[in-house]
Parts: structure tokens; sequence; C-alpha cells
């Protein structure tokens, strides 16, 4: 796939998590940038550092604990909206959890982060996901299409006047082979449709998800309990 | 955390610090100690508690104080001696094993008779005792003392209450009684005082009499109160101390006995990475499971909804077979037969996928819809071809197809689009779901 920004080998990348030993293990397994193409330009620990370092550096991606002191990774997504909504040089966000609990993911999703990977993720799939996120995709791991169906399932029938807010067939066909464990490739293949096509439906899914109005999300929290 | 610390053995005695714990039962082994009885009580549980220390009817000690009253007031003497050095507790009656039984068991046997009757007894007995007292010029002073003595137990009742409702959480919103009753108790002893000294004859000093005390009580507050706040604050924050050190004692006890356990036979297995990460991943499955475990379900035995089963029965894969089994669930519903097979089904297929998918974890997907529940269950081995297998060989057309095809389901086994096997099972929903 042809990037718009930069080498095609090379992605400049910050990471955000408060435990040092994750971040020295991940830098170990991905920042050898000769073997990976990544680069790890900053790492941060909390809220503020993660805004400084992330201001200072302009990488390509961020990879973003959700929890963090300070705030959380919501709020490093809050304050570093200007970045990511550059148009010449955008910082994107990749939320790396161990957390898999459904409003922490869905928040910073709805935040603004372009994907979603748990930290039992293998080196060499979350080097390809960085830059899948640094293309401008959306990484939609299969629980966390889990979530987002769950999310829409439960307002079966919204006014009309919210189209934006539903999921059309088709991008629900797409979520559920996600979830079922499909990569985009055999996604497409499976619907005979391009990669690309599943690329575009993802990143409806990921737009819907960020618009989708407050109280549609709310009434989901509320029927989970989770508020 | 649970809403309720369950109490410690040990004897706390209660008054202390530690109030927001029950006082021990009294057991068999421990020192049988006397309580007031919290539960049931009329004016102080002393009888309620004296009846179940000494194994008697309430009714008989209720008697034995009304019958002690009408020689010259000792059996109220002795009911108020009780009242002041006995503590309360929730213990002290044999039928009261636990408060909230006893409440219901209350409730449910003679609910007002008893009481009735026994107030009548009571109003018997104080106008017996009102008649012996031969209430002449000299004894005008009683009828201030009586209404002193309503007062004071009025008050004192109203403390028991207090130090109940923090044992029982009580309900919040009720504060408006307790403080009615509590003023109200505070005007009898006030007027009761007050009466004494006319009383007594002593009425042309009152204004006098009255601004001295005034003076006292200012006095008296001024010099303790800083004493009293520092105390309560100090108690309230012991008691806090206390609750967060139990607190962590619990998430130390199950750190060290999974955890540690853990870590130590993950250290042993060094050498087999298979081994380590089945491990690890028990672990973690069961350190979330505690961590984020729902308020209040103690349940940990069998699972009552589509997504619990269908993680129980992945987690049962993942551990004996020591694959990767990731479950995405999307809704619930509660079990009934034909899940069950599903689940059954979508076990067994966890188990083929897990035997004969290699090392690459097992997907497991279950959407509950409105009509039917649909399972994937995909690996990433070699595939796999039904036509090829031989008839003996039953696991797949027995345990899975068979299965759900005996249950109203349907079964279709397909090589996945990127290899593997991807097993999908649809059940139809019973309508009334």
């Amino acid at each position: 796939m042809t990037t718009p920004t930069g080498d095609e080998r090379r992605v400049r990348v910050v990471l955000v998590d408060d435990h040092r030993m994750f971040r020295t293990g991940v830098q170990a397994e991905i920042g050898v940038t000769a073997e990976t193409g990544v680069e790890v330009v900053g790492e941060a620990a909390d809220v503020d550092q993660a805004v400084t370092v992330v201001t200072a550096t302009r990488p390509e991606v961020v990879l973003l604990d959700v929890h963090l002191p300070g705030g959380g990774g919501v709020e490093v997504l809050r304050r570093c909206a200007a970045l990511s909504a550059d148009p010449d040089r955008p910082v994107r966000f990749l939320a790396l959890s161990v957390s898999d609990a459904a409003e922490d993911v869905i928040g910073v999703i709805r935040g603004g982060a372009r994907g979603y990977v748990t930290k039992t993720i293998t080196g060499p799939d979350l080097v390809d996901s960085i830059f899948r996120v640094r293309d401008g995709d959306a990484v939609f791991s299969p629980r966390l299409a889990g979530f987002v169906l769950d999310a829409f399932a439960s307002t079966d029938a919204p006014p009309v006047d919210e189209d934006l807010d539903r999921l059309t067939q088709r991008e629900r066909e797409v979520l559920r082979l996600i979830a079922r464990g499909y990569a985009y490739k055999e996604i497409a293949k499976q619907l005979f449709i391009s990669v690309k096509t599943v690329e575009s439906h993802v990143s409806a899914v990921l737009r819907k998800l960020q618009l989708s109005n407050r109280h549609e999300l709310t009434r989901w929290a509320t029927a989970r309990r989770l508020v | 955390m649970s809403a309720s610390p369950p109490p410690p053995p040990g004897p706390s005695g209660g008054v202390s610090g530690a109030s927001f714990l029950a006082p021990p039962q009294p057991g068999a082994d421990g020192v049988r100690k006397l309580y007031r009885s919290s539960e049931g009580r009329m004016v102080g549980g002393v009888a309620r508690g004296l009846a179940g220390h000494l194994g008697l009817p309430v009714l008989w000690v209720r008697a034995l104080f009304v019958l002690l009253a009408v020689f010259n007031g000792i059996g109220i003497l002795l009911y108020a001696v009780f009242w002041f050095f006995v503590p309360l507790g929730v213990g002290g009656v044999a039928e009261a094993k636990e408060p909230r039984d006893a409440r219901s068991w209350l409730a449910g046997k003679r609910p007002d008779k008893g009481q009735v009757m026994a107030l009548i007894a009571l109003a018997v007995g104080t106008g017996i005792l009102v008649d012996n007292l031969n209430l002449g010029a000299a004894n005008r002073a009683v009828w201030p003392l009586l209404v002193i003595g309503v007062g004071v137990a009025l008050v004192w009742r109203q403390a028991d209450n207090a130090r109940k409702a923090r044992w029982v959480e009580m309900s919040h919103g009720k504060r408006f009684w307790p403080l009615v009753r509590a003023a109200g108790g505070i005007v009898l002893v006030i007027a009761g005082v007050t009466g004494f000294i006319v009383v007594r004859g002593s009425g042309g000093h009152l204004g006098g009499i009255l601004q001295a005390a005034l003076a006292v009580l200012v006095g008296v507050a001024l010099i303790a109160g800083p004493y009293l706040v520092r105390m309560t604050q100090d108690l309230s924050a012991e008691r806090l101390l206390r609750i967060r050190a139990q607190e962590r004692a619990e998430v130390a006890a199950h750190v060290h006995d999974s955890v540690l356990h853990t870590l130590t036979l993950i250290q042993r297995h060094a050498e087999e990475p298979r081994e380590v990460a089945r491990l690890a991943r028990a672990q973690e499955r069961e350190l979330r499971a505690w961590l984020y475990r729902p308020e209040g379900t103690g349940r940990d035995d069998e699972p009552t909804t589509l997504a619990e089963a269908v993680r129980a029965a992945a987690a049962e894969v993942e551990d004996a077979h020591g694959v990767p089994v990731e479950v995405v669930c999307v809704g619930d519903c509660p079990l009934d037969e034909r899940l069950v097979a599903q689940t059954q089904a979508a076990r067994e297929a966890m188990v083929n996928g897990a035997k004969y998918g290699g090392d690459g974890a097992v997907q497991v997907y279950a959407e509950v819809e409105e009509a039917r529940v649909f399972v994937s269950v995909r690996d990433h081995g070699p595939g796999f071809d039904l036509d090829r297998v031989p008839d003996d060989r039953m696991g797949v057309r027995e345990s899975i197809i068979g299965r759900m095809r005996r249950n109203g389901g349907e079964a279709r086994l397909r090589p996945a689009p990127g290899g593997g096997t991807e097993v999908e099972l649809e059940m139809e929903r019973v309508a009334a779901a």
C-alpha cells in the first residue's frame, strides 16, 4: 500500500505507558529499527509527559495506554486534538491496553484513537498495526469489534434522523468477521470485495463510533451497569 | 470489593474503634458474654439479652423485672444498671443466630400481641409502684424523677439505635424521627429537673440557678469540646485504617494464594514456553475475574447465561490443552436446554481446534440475536475435510453436527479463508426470550 507521508518502511513512534518494564519490553520487541522499521522517538509515563513529548517530537503514531496517571489516555487525546487534526502531519493514536473492559476501550476510540489492540498482541502484529494506523486505517481487534457490535446492537430502533449512528448491513458483516478473527485480507476474500473496501468500511465504523451521540452511549453503558 | 467485610473472629469488645464490627456470637468454645439484644427489644434489650444468655423464655425475664419493679422499684433500678453496663450486641438471643433471620422471625411470630401485653404489664406495674410510693406532700419529688427517668431512657435508647445503625446499614433517609425522639428525651429531662427544683421549693431562685447551670455547661463545653472533637476524629480515622488494612489483607491473601504460586510454577517451568504461557494465561484470566467481578455476585459454580458458559468452556479447553482460546461475545441470554447443547458442541469444536489447529489461538465468537444464537469456532491449523474422515470417527459427526441437529440447530464446517477450519453453530432461540 502506498503512503501519503514519508518513507514506506519507516515510522516514528512514541510510547506512552506508566509501566517502565512494559515500555522496555515493547521497545525491545519493535524498536529495532533496521528490522521492523519502527523508530521509537520518545517515551512518556503520564498525561503531562505524554503531551509534552508528543508535541516536541511530532511522531506519526503514538502507542497509548488507556490507564495513565493524570487523567488516562482519553485526556492525552483531548489535549493533543489539534495535533491529530493537522492535515499535513497528523499524529495518530493507537490504544494499547491490558484492560479489556468495554468502557475503557470504547472511551479511547471515541476520544479519537485510530485503533485498539491488547497487550497480549505479538510483536510482528503490533508492528503491522502501527503501519496500518500510520497509513490512516483503523485497527480493530476481534474484541474491539465485539464491543462495537454490542454498542450498536442495543440501539436497534434509533430515530430516523440518526442515520449516521447506525451501521449498514455491510459494516456489520465486516465487524462480525473481524470479531471472528478474520484478517482484512480474508474478509475481502469472503465478501468478494477489495481490501481497500474493507478498510473503508472499518474507517466508516470508526467515524460513526466517534460521532454517535452521547445519549445512545449512555444508554448502552447504563444497560450494562457501567455507569 | 465486597460491601460488608466479614466480622473477624476474636474477642473484640465491640465498643472501641471496632464498632463497625458485630460483637462475636457467644460461641460454643468462647466465653459466653452477656450482651443486650439489639433485635426485638422493647426498651433497652436487657430482658431479651438476659433471656438468651440464661436460656429462659423472654416473657419470664420480663415478668420478673415487672414484678421486681413493684417492690419499691428494684426491678427498674436493676434494669437501668444492666442497661448502663452491658454492651449492646447482636448476639445474646438464642434464636437469633443471624440478625436478618431474627428480624423476620420476630416479624412473623406474634408481631404485636406480645408487645402490647408487655406494655400493659409495664403500665400496671408502674401504677402499682406509684400507688405504693404513697404520694404525700413529702414525696412529690417522685414525679419529676419519673419524668427524668423516661427522658433518659428515650435518649439512651436513641444512642443504642445509632450504634446499631453502624453494624446494620440502616436507611440514611430517616433522619427526622431519631432527632425528634432525642429532642423529646432532652426536653423531658429538662422539664423533670425544673420540676424537681420547683417542687423542692426553690422556685424563687429558678432564674439564678438556670443561669449558673448554663454558665457551668458552657464552661464545660469550652474545655471538653476540643477533646471530644479530636477523639471522634481519631476514632473515625482509626476505623478507616482498620477497614483499609482488612481489604489489603484480603488482596494480599488472594495474591499469595494464586499469583505467587503461579509465578513459582512459572520459574520452575522456565524451559517450557508452552507450559509457562498456559500458566500465565490461566492466572491472568482468574485474576481478572477476581478483580473485576461484579459486586455482590458470589457465584462461582454453574454458569447461567450463554456468554458465561462459552467463556467457561473456553477457559477449560485453554487450561487442558495449553492453546490460547480467544472469546468474543456479543449480547447475552439465559441458558436453556438447547443452548447448553450448543455450548457443548462449541466446546467440542474448541477441543478439536486446540488439538489439531497448531499453536495459533483458537478464536471463538458468540452472538445472541433476537431470533437465533450464532457461535463460530475458528482455528489456524492445516484445515480439515469432513468427507475424508473415516466413518467410524464420531467426534465431529456426533458431538458437533449430530448434537446440534438433535436439538434443532445446525452446524457447518468449512475451511476458513486464510487457512484453518471454521465451525459455525446456529440455533434458533426459544420464542419467549
